[in-house]
């Protein structure tokens, strides 16, 4: 390394594999054909795509949540072990009859943890989202944005090596949500976790990956795969450059002419 | 993998604009603990009811209307307190009726919808036979009971039973369905288990439901033992508030027939608030309906 706080990032070995999925719902329709796909090791990937072209349903089979119906998806080996995988929704899904701390021990109680060290370690869940002093209140006293970190620290309490996401900032106004790329970027620095980030923001795409995979609807596929070789940690002066301008408009091509063909 | 060890200077903090964000509860002012608002709520009707029970005693004495046809509020208040002595015994029989048929009606209506939650076959049988108990006039059932229970008491108590049961058993059944899909994802994402779904997700999102259902019961429980009481009449030895009413309809004693209509519907009114209060303690961290916020 050159010795500066700046990194680039490489990928390891891959942590996922999809060959051929496809997956056609119970209703006829084919939400994805052929997706091959491999995310290694420590990678920050973006799924970028128009809506329905079918980014949260590769994500779901990813997490195990649905079956592929053609293909086949392959885990790393302990990958298939409860709370290995990370999984923050749109909204942010807390039970609003639990308190933050509650919310965030949930996955550590189902796992069996006991309740004095799943608090300490929620607690500690919490204060790395900068979420410290807010224990003990509930979601409905929280805002869009704290109530999203909640969900975050949730996702991270059982330390998983894969994180995925669906659109999880998509709520949230311009400013927040800035805050909150910032924040996920220096979680995932520090927690060296896989990221799979779904969003259909070419902007944030290409200011948080490493590498965008760009979708295409009906039916759903991956129709491009962009490297963003710019190093981290990214801040204010990566989101002015030239070299995220140019980025930007790469990837926007990309996505425009993927949806052009069958506009 | 990151390079290197990662930038110590980065730390992940709250914004002050997304703290600042967060809903506020609202102070109201408030005069003796309560708003403006709800004092209004409270004394307004006050108001109407002192107006309208004026109007009725001087429409009473204006007329000289005989007490056998119809009192006036101020007799009826005084047999109240006159015959406290025999009216308090039957008023602690009903009370305690419709409280041990609102106890059983949540019990098994919550039991029941447990058990249908955890089977769709078990509900699609079960739930017609539900309904019909529900759709049948209970007047029509209670002789019938009557005759069956040999305890006048147990009668009363099933003939109320089964007025109760259904709102409780409906509403949770509803409750226990409508878990959020995204928190239901999240518990098979860490493979939680039937057991753990149904007390850390099911049970808490039925709980409005179930309460709800509570509030409606806990009137309809009333309404069934007096009604109950009203079939079996005299011939029952548990005299409650209707068998008061009828006997006094006998004996033409009508301010005596008033006063425990006064106290029938006094305890219909403290069950219906104890039961909000119930709901709205349950609730009040996190259900809409216990909020008292504006944004
Ligand atoms: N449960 C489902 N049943 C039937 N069709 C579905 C279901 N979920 C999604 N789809 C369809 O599959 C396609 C892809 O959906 P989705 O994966 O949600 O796309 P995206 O997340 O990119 O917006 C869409 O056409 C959508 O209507
Ligand atoms: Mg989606």
């Amino acid at each position: 390394m050159d010795g500066s706080m700046m990194t680039t990032v490489t990928a390891g070995p891959p942590v996922v594999t999809l060959e051929g999925v496809g997956k056609r719902y119970a209703n006829g329709t084919l939400a994805v054909q052929g997706v091959e796909l491999a995310i290694g090791q420590g990678d920050f990937v973006s799924l970028l795509g128009p809506s329905g072209c079918g980014k949260s349903t590769v994500l779901r089979m990813i997490a195990g949540l649905m079956a592929p119906t053609t293909g086949r998806i392959d885990m790393a080996a302990g990958g298939q072990a409860t709370g290995d995988i990370g999984f923050v929704f749109q909204e942010p899904t807390l039970m609003p009859w639990s308190n933050a701390l509650k919310n965030v021990m949930l996955p550590l109680r189902l796992a069996g943890v006991n309740r004095g060290e799943a608090a300490d370690r929620a607690a500690a869940a919490l204060a790395e989202v900068g979420l410290k002093g807010f224990e003990k209140s509930y979601p409905r006293a929280l805002s869009g944005g704290m109530k999203m970190r909640v969900s975050i620290a949730r996702a991270l309490v059982t330390r998983p090596r894969l994180l995925l996401m669906d659109e999880p900032f998509a709520a949230l106004d311009e400013i927040t949500r800035h805050k909150l790329n910032n924040d996920l970027l220096t979680l995932w620095q520090a927690e060296r976790f896989t990221a799979i980030f779904v969003t259909h923001s070419v902007f944030e795409s290409v200011y948080l990956s490493r590498r965008i995979v760009v979708m295409a609807a009906r039916p759903g596929r991956v129709v491009e795969d962009i490297e963003v070789n710019e190093p981290y940690p990214r801040g204010e002066v990566f989101r002015t450059s030239a070299e995220y301008a140019a980025h930007c408009r790469e990837v926007s091509q990309a996505l425009h002419a993927a949806m052009g063909e069958h506009a | 993998m990151n390079a290197i060890d990662p930038p110590t200077t980065a730390r992940v903090e709250l914004s002050a604009s997304e703290a600042a964000d967060a809903p506020v509860e609202i102070r109201e002012r408030t005069i003796l603990g309560l708003t403006p608002e709800s004092w209004a709520r409270i004394l307004m009707p006050l108001l109407i009811g002192v107006l309208a029970l004026g109007a009725w005693e001087w429409a009473v004495r204006a007329n000289e209307v005989p007490s056998y046809i119809l009192p006036g509020p101020l007799e009826i208040g005084r047999t109240l307190i006159r015959d406290w002595h025999s009216l308090q015994i039957s008023l602690w029989i009903t009370l305690q009726i419709t409280f041990a048929a609102l106890f059983v009606a949540a019990a098994l209506g919550l039991a029941l919808a447990v058990l249908f939650a955890q089977s769709r076959i078990i509900e699609m049988s079960l739930f017609p036979y539900a309904v019909i108990l529900q759709v049948t006039p209970i007047v029509a059932i209670a002789p019938l009971i009557i005759i069956w229970v040999d305890d006048v008491r147990i009668a009363l108590l099933i003939c109320a039973w089964i007025v109760a049961f259904f709102p409780i058993l409906s509403n949770t059944t509803l409750g226990l369905n409508s878990a959020d899909h995204n928190l239901t994802d999240l518990f098979r994402l860490y493979r939680a288990s039937r057991w753990q779904v149904l007390m850390r997700l099911r049970l808490p999102t039925a709980m409005p439901y179930f309460l709800g259902g509570l509030k409606i019961s806990g009137g309809l429980a009333l309404i069934g033992a007096i009604v109950a009481e009203f079939v079996a009449g005299t011939g029952g030895r548990a005299s409650g508030l209707a068998y008061r009413i009828l006997e006094a309809g006998f004996q033409l004693q009508i301010p005596r027939m008033f006063a425990a209509l006064v106290l029938i519907s006094v305890t219909g009114i403290a069950i219906f608030l104890a039961m909000t209060l119930v709901s709205h303690m349950a609730l009040r961290h996190w259900h809409e309906s216990a909020m008292k916020e504006r944004r």
